[in-house]
């Protein structure tokens, strides 16, 4: 019997146990209906909280019992270890701990078996067996006393319904907990390895060097250049093409949609617009490397300028197609809910359709826009796929959109990929680079609320 | 419906008549001929004439679903904006046919202004949402000429005093009979000739009320006004004439104190008497 299996049959048990509180509380309130008040609750919120008293104590002492078994069973058997076979380093304890392991769960292991393996391994082994079986009777026991408990209390005037409501707004209140303390633990744990790596490298030479070059090197210690603005200014060259592309073609396909098409052109339109988003980024970035940069790179060698096949332009080009549906979808929902009374004020004073939507019509829904054009531009800095492929990998610090560039986040592909020791400045820098950005986004995300707010026209 | 029914359309011509004759011989502004309007497939107008004279109050009053405000709605085409609705008959204003293909649309909404149910200024500041409807037509050559614009229709709409010290404050945080009050200013601004307003009390307090109620008498002098309402007191204190509707029909239009004291139709005397409405 595995866990799984134990999960399995703590799910029945709560089922049963539903059923149980149902019955009991349909058999009292008719019971009741004779002499007393009926029951406070309907029948199934009685079933509902004998299923939870019953189910959430024993997941919740499952679940801690598996964290904390392995390590106590590691413990006992690493104290034995030691005491037959004297003292050893960690590492070596973790080379025999993972022998031991090995044997221990009947996978046998390389080379042969020592007595003091042997024994520590069948020690392990009836530990397990024992926190096992230790578990599954104390999980039982505390399926049983739920289910006796929140049975007993099941009476005309215990409040079940109540009860059950707590016990969701707890619930939805750890849900919204663990996205709040993951995004905590993954910004914290940048922090350090973000202080790890400027032990390393000086904060003032990445984030005002102008040569990126990290070197590879054996000793562990930072060679070349770890400036981070040749990585920013190639992520602006290729967000400003990209949002020179995407806000005015999403803008207007939003505002086409949303004021004048028909109803049946847009309930077409607007699906096959959205599908855009749906393609993955990777399909993007072939495009962009084998269809237009090759494209621009003969149309500019046709009049005369320089233009790489891999460059800003190729992959902001087509970076910026990517977000046409970003932008036009949320702004298209946002022109939509302008009021139709302000519209109506507008036409009504003799505007044509243009004169309301530019006087009228964007103001109101500005707020709004900028939002989306915002959302789009982090969504540009923060994209991967198109820029490794199609921008040129090239971290120079220049400013020409036809050249080759690198941005933040194909470095961070590039130094994480290979054969890399985690713990060195070449790895680490990708944790720098990685919280450079999130900060980048977040001022975006702030600036945004900011303009929202200023510039808000208010409509009700 | 079935009393709407029974009755042939021909009567209205024969009250619209006699209401004409009994006013002393007067321009008229907008005649309809025999209009039409349909939704799709449901006719909302069922063929209606009618003619509405300069400076004169006219209240469209009657049941929900009566046609009223799709009416009012012809006289500047704001049906216009309604996908699927389609307008049959004639309707002139000054003798010139507004459903004819070479006019042009928002020049006649320029001249034929509109008020609506629920106050609506734009989310801009006071002075902006008069100046608004001056600003698209080249109705001022310069900045001060712009101001007098807008003090000069505040002044009308009565709301001058209340506001002289922050045009620049968002017309939506004035409470709502200034809105509204504001709203009619807004359509004054582009001097029209005739303002159409449809419930323009009805998201209103009876003080608010009472001084739109005013306020249309006194643009009365200047401007021809069409009125929706759904209070026959109001009907009663603000207009000159009345016209009842029923079911996308013209049932009577008629002197005001005529309709309400000597209802020719009984279908007029049952509305105003409150047996349906």
């Amino acid at each position: 019997m595995t866990n799984w299996m134990l999960v399995a049959v703590l799910l029945g048990v709560m089922a049963v146990a539903y059923h149980l509180g149902l019955t009991r509380s349909r058999v009292m309130a008719r019971a009741g209906n004779a002499r007393r008040a009926a029951m406070h609750s309907r029948p199934g919120y009685y079933g509902a909280l004998v299923a939870l008293w019953c189910g959430l104590p024993a997941f919740l002492v499952f679940a801690v019992w598996n964290i904390a078994e392995p390590s106590l069973i590691r413990n006992a058997v690493v104290t034995m270890l030691s005491s037959e076979a004297g003292t050893m380093t960690s590492q070596q304890v973790g080379i025999a701990m993972q022998r031991i392991e090995s044997i221990a769960s009947g996978f046998g292991v390389a080379g042969d078996v020592t007595p003091v393996e042997a024994a520590a391994a069948a020690e392990m082994a009836r530990l397990q067996a024992i926190g096992f079986y230790t578990k599954i009777a104390l999980v039982m026991a505390i399926v049983l006393g739920g289910l006796v408990f929140a049975y007993r209390r099941i009476k005309p005037d215990f409040r079940a319904r109540n009860h059950v409501e707590q016990i969701v707004r707890i619930a939805m209140f750890l849900a919204s907990g663990v996205a709040i303390l993951t995004t905590v633990g993954i910004v914290l744990s940048m922090v350090s390895e973000t202080l790890r790596f400027f032990s390393f490298v000086s904060p003032l030479d990445f984030f005002f060097g102008t040569v990126w070059d990290p070197r590879f090197s054996t000793t562990g210690a930072a060679g070349g250049g770890y400036g981070i603005l040749p990585l920013l200014s190639g992520t602006l060259l290729v967000s400003v093409v990209a949002m020179t592309v995407a806000v005015p073609v999403g803008l207007m396909t939003a505002i086409f949609l949303a004021e004048y098409a028909t109803p049946r052109f847009r309930s077409i339109a607007k699906p096959v617009i959205e599908v855009l988003a749906g393609i993955p980024t990777i399909v993007y970035g072939v495009f962009a490397l084998i269809v237009v940069g090759p494209f621009f790179s003969s149309v500019g060698a046709a009049i005369g300028l320089e233009i790489r096949a891999t460059s800003a332009l190729t992959a902001g080009f087509v970076m910026g197609i990517m977000l046409i549906p970003f932008i036009s979808s949320l702004s298209d929902d946002i022109i939509t809910q302008v009021p139709r009374s302000l519209r109506d004020a507008s036409m009504g004073l003799g505007a044509t359709r243009s004169e309301t939507i530019r006087r009228v019509v964007l103001p109101a829904a500005l707020p709004g826009v900028v939002g989306a054009v915002l959302l789009a531009a982090s969504r540009a800095i923060g994209e991967t796929m198109i820029v490794v492929l199609a921008a040129g990998n090239s971290p120079v610090l220049q400013g020409n959109p036809f050249e080759a560039v690198s941005t933040v986040t194909v470095t961070i592909v590039n130094q994480l990929t290979g054969d890399q020791d985690f713990a060195s400045p070449q790895s680490l820098v990708a944790f720098a680079l990685g919280l450079t950005l999130f900060v980048i986004t977040l001022g975006l995300n702030v600036v945004a609320l900011y303009i929202v707010r200023k510039y808000r026209e208010q409509y009700d | 419906m079935n009393m709407a029914n029974s009755q042939p359309g021909s009567m209205m011509t024969n009250t619209l008549g006699k209401a004409a004759s009994q006013q002393m011989s007067r321009e008229v502004t907008v005649s309809a001929q025999d209009v039409k309007v349909y939704y799709g497939d449901t006719q909302a107008i069922k063929g209606i004439n009618l003619d509405i004279y300069r400076n004169e109050v006219i209240a469209f009053i009657g049941p929900s679903g009566c046609g009223k405000s799709t009416f009012l709605r012809v006289l500047n085409r704001m049906n216009d904006t309604i996908d699927g609705c389609r307008v049959e008959g004639k309707v002139t204003l000054d003798g010139e046919d507004i459903y004819d293909k070479s006019l042009d649309v928002v020049l006649l909404r320029a001249r034929v202004g509109m008020v609506f149910q629920k106050p609506n200024p734009f989310p801009k500041s006071i002075f902006e949402n008069i100046a608004y409807g001056p600003r698209l037509h080249g109705l001022a050559s310069s900045k001060t000429d712009l101001e007098g614009i807008v003090e000069s229709s505040l002044k009308r709409a009565g709301l001058w005093n209340e506001v002289k010290d922050r045009l620049d404050q968002p017309g939506t945080g004035l409470s709502g009979g200034q809105q509204q009050r504001l709203c009619i200013a807004r359509t004054i601004a582009v001097s029209p000739e005739m303002i159409l307003m449809d419930e323009p009390c009805s998201a209103l307090d009876p003080i608010a009320t009472a001084k739109v109620e005013e306020l249309i008498s006194e643009l009365s002098r200047e401007y021809t006004i069409a009125i929706v309402t759904h209070s026959m007191q109001q009907a009663a204190r603000v207009s000159h004439r009345t016209a009842y509707f029923h079911l996308g029909d013209l049932i009577e239009v008629n002197a005001t104190d005529k309709v309400f004291t000597q209802p020719e139709h009984e279908l007029t005397e049952a509305y105003i008497t409150g047996r349906f409405g």
